[in-house]
């Protein structure tokens, strides 16, 4: 099997442009929605042990408690989610006392996030994010600076930063779009998922850097389209087989791991698959793409 | 015999140790059967149970921020607070509660079990409580080890206690009582070292108040104890015996009336101690305060067993997914890093056991993360081994091409999943430090199964004699 990645790429180009295009669009137009951990708030889950009473007759209840905005959202069949605003545990007490007069009911789960916390985990995120990248755009050109002919080092740690920018784009957009849809919020278990898929989509991209630094060893500098086109095909198969490996598990986990865990999963099975893109019709077409411009230059 | 034959059955021995260890029925039952049948009495396996975080066994969890504004030495009030907090949570009758310092000035409280918070909430926010005893005359303490003798008797026969008059005196100290002089009236304490012996002294000093009650006090005491109680218990451990409870008594002796507000607590105690008696009536003397929760969470019972479950089954599809997948497309390989990987997940959870790793719905996620990645380094060394035997290679020189060349992209890889393991461990939430934690135990543990263990595998099952057996690779 010889598939022609380089001399498609233009077309992978494409198809990663226009999702990248429409993940920012959707994160332009909706943003995120950011969990309570986030945000500060309250959380509670509840299930009710007799008939679950509608939305209006709860949010009725709780009025006198001046909890703002609250929503609530029905989950199983005798369950619910309720979210408002911080509150004090004598406060919670009395809701749920209260709660319990309209219909019985057993608190599965509460939370309660003050707002300075909140603040802090996201610039904490931020910057966990931003380190990623940055600690394995140093270990690329490190891992790789023995390779400078004919691409230099540090240019394999660029091609995989945008791949990873790539594989964090489009999960990003798909939680905006069902955030949107779905109320579907960014929690601490899908920003510890999108650490991952950095992690995990740029070991993809280093097993194909490094067949490349292998054949350049082996058949010298010439002829850098060849060699990165010839390397890519002899770890497509290793490339899907470690993918399915991964989504196979995930997918496990996202039909028949319960709640916390399931968005977590649908957001490495995103960044799984939009990162196997990305290291085979992205990173390693870049770099050829990158010398034949340069060449181009060089000539002018 | 060989070598590589010797390495092979040390790692099936490491494998059924593990797995009789993370699983021990089997071997019980068997143990059992043996037992009954020659009326044996061998002991069972070696057993040690998980720990699980508070999302899987329910509980609350609490996040106090402390304040430090008018607090000099902030390490030390923090570690004070702590210590407080730890020994009313330990009254409270939670078993294994956490007590954290979380970065400068926040204390994180795990109470697993518990859903009374409210409860736990006023009993944590109480200020510590400091008081000074005096002995009691022997008169009155006859008078209550009677009383509770009296008590005693009635208890053992099932009789109402409360019916005793005055049966509340059972329930004093009998030996000392307390003064007016309490942590109120103590401005610091300090650790000193004598002149002359060098020998670490507590230095208390009292505000002017302070200093009136406590020179009464010496004055009606001379050649009398003096005992120190904080929240109710002694501060400190006299009985040596690593613990503080109630069978520590620490009393110095007043040897003369004490004026000035300023009084020296000697003994022979190493500077250790010193220091921690003084933290101790530090916090009682200057308690941080705390305010309610800035963060709570609270996981009922059934939530937490419910998510246990569910995840331990997608854990075990995946598993058998992965291996049948393996099976598909890699055949024999497939099938010895399929023998490997559940080698892996034996080792991978007896170590979570033998830590212990507190285990969290994250961390199982972590886990189950892992076993999908643990046989990457497989498919790239069998992917490796299948190119160099389709140029020609003999099957065994193949295997160790295809472990030579693939170690490189292995190592990178793997190197690189853990530097994010360990950017994921700045962040102080203990949802994404469960995750790292087991992910990259995972990986490491990983690493050493599809190195190693399907190495000796592929070495002892695929000599020159599967050379005719070429597709079965």
């Amino acid at each position: 099997m010889n598939f022609s990645f380089i001399k498609y790429s233009r077309v992978y180009y494409l198809l990663s442009g226009i999702l990248i295009a429409a993940s920012i669009m959707c994160l332009i137009a909706f943003g995120l929605k950011f969990g309570i951990e986030f945000t500060g708030g309250s959380n509670m889950e509840l299930t009710f042990t007799g008939q679950r009473p509608n939305n209006e007759e709860i949010s009725k209840r709780l009025e006198q408690f001046n909890l703002g905005d609250v929503v609530i959202q029905p989950t199983g069949s005798a369950g619910a989610i309720l979210k408002f605003k911080g509150i004090d545990e004598e406060t919670h007490q009395n809701m749920l006392a209260e709660i319990n007069k309209l219909s019985p009911v057993e608190e599965k789960s509460f939370q309660f996030i003050g707002p300075s916390v909140g603040q802090e985990l996201k610039n904490k995120t931020i910057m966990a994010i931003g380190l990623a990248l940055l600690a394995i755009t140093i270990y690329i050109a490190f891992a790789f600076r023995k390779v400078s002919r004919p691409v230099a080092s540090w240019k394999y740690g660029i091609a995989s930063l945008i791949a990873l920018f790539h594989d964090i784009l489009i999960p990003l957009g798909v939680f905006s779009l069902l955030g949107k849809f779905y109320n579907v919020e960014i929690t601490i278990p899908i920003v510890a998922a999108l650490l991952t898929i950095i992690g995990f989509s740029v070991h993809d991209t280093i097993v194909i850097f490094d067949r490349i630094r292998e054949n350049i060893l082996r058949q010298g500098t010439g002829q850098f389209d060849q060699t990165v086109n010839l390397s890519l095909n002899q770890t497509l198969g290793r490339s899907i087989s470690t993918v399915a490996t991964v989504l196979i598990v995930m997918f496990a986990l996202y039909f028949f791991g319960g709640q916390t865990l399931k968005y977590f999963a649908l957001a490495l099975i995103v960044g799984v698959t939009a990162g196997a893109y990305s290291s085979i019709f992205i990173a390693g077409p870049l770099l050829a793409t990158w010398k034949n411009w340069q060449d181009k230059r060089a000539q002018i | 015999m060989q070598q590589k034959y010797w390495i092979f059955i040390g790692v099936l021995i490491l494998a059924v140790l593990a797995g009789n260890f993370v699983y021990p029925n089997y071997i019980n039952s068997g143990i059992d059967f043996i037992n009954s049948k020659f009326s044996w009495h061998s002991p069972h396996f070696w057993s040690k149970p998980y720990v699980l975080g508070l999302d899987l066994q329910g509980g609350v969890n609490l996040i106090y921020q402390a304040d430090l504004s008018t607090t000099q030495d902030k390490a030390a009030a923090m570690a004070g607070l702590r210590d407080v907090i730890e020994r009313r949570v330990n009254l409270f009758g939670v078993s294994e509660p956490v007590v954290q310092i979380q970065g400068d000035d926040r204390l994180l409280v795990e109470l697993p079990g518990v859903q009374d918070v409210k409860a736990a909430i006023e009993m944590i926010g109480q200020t510590p409580y400091l008081e000074f005893d005096e002995q009691r005359t022997e008169e009155e303490t006859k008078q209550i080890l009677d009383k509770l003798q009296e008590v005693q008797v009635a208890q053992e026969k099932g009789e109402d206690i409360e019916k005793i008059k005055d049966w509340q005196l059972a329930l004093q100290n009998p030996y000392v009582k307390p003064t007016e002089l309490t942590g109120k009236y103590l401005s610091k304490a300090t650790v000193v070292f004598d002149q002359t012996t060098y020998k670490p002294q507590i230095q208390l000093t009292f505000n002017a108040e302070g200093a009136k009650l406590f020179e009464q006090i010496t004055e009606k005491n001379i050649q009398k104890p003096l005992a120190i109680f904080l929240d109710g218990a002694s501060i400190i451990d006299t009985t040596g015996d690593g613990i503080i409870d109630g069978q520590d008594l620490y009393a110095p002796i007043i040897q003369d009336k004490i004026s000035g507000g300023t009084a020296y607590i000697s003994g022979n105690m190493s500077a250790q101690t010193a220091n921690d008696i003084t933290r101790r009536l530090n916090s009682g003397a200057l308690p941080v305060k705390i305010g309610s929760p800035i963060s709570q969470e609270t996981v009922g019972p059934t939530l937490g067993a419910d998510s246990l479950q569910k995840s331990l089954w997608a854990g075990i599809l995946g598993l058998l997914a992965v291996m049948a997948f393996m099976l598909i497309f890699y055949r024999l390989p497939g099938l010895l890093a399929s023998i490997a990987l559940l080698i892996y997940v034996a080792i991978t959870l007896a170590i979570f056991k033998l830590v212990p790793v507190t285990l969290t719905l994250a961390g199982i996620g972590g886990f189950i993360l892992s076993i999908g990645m643990a046989v990457d380094a497989n498919i790239l060394i069998f992917a490796r081994m299948k190119e160099e035997i389709l140029q020609g290679k003999a099957v065994t020189a193949a295997i160790g091409e295809g472990f030579g060349r693939a170690w490189p992209s292995i190592r990178d890889s793997n190197l690189n999943s853990l530097i994010v393991c360990a950017i994921l461990f700045l962040f102080s939430t203990s949802f994404i430090k469960g995750f790292a934690l087991t992910l990259s135990l995972g990986i490491i543990v990983s690493m050493f199964s599809a190195i190693f263990i399907t190495r000796i595998f592929l070495m002892v099952f695929i000599g020159p004699r599967l050379e005719k057996l070429k597709w079965l690779l």
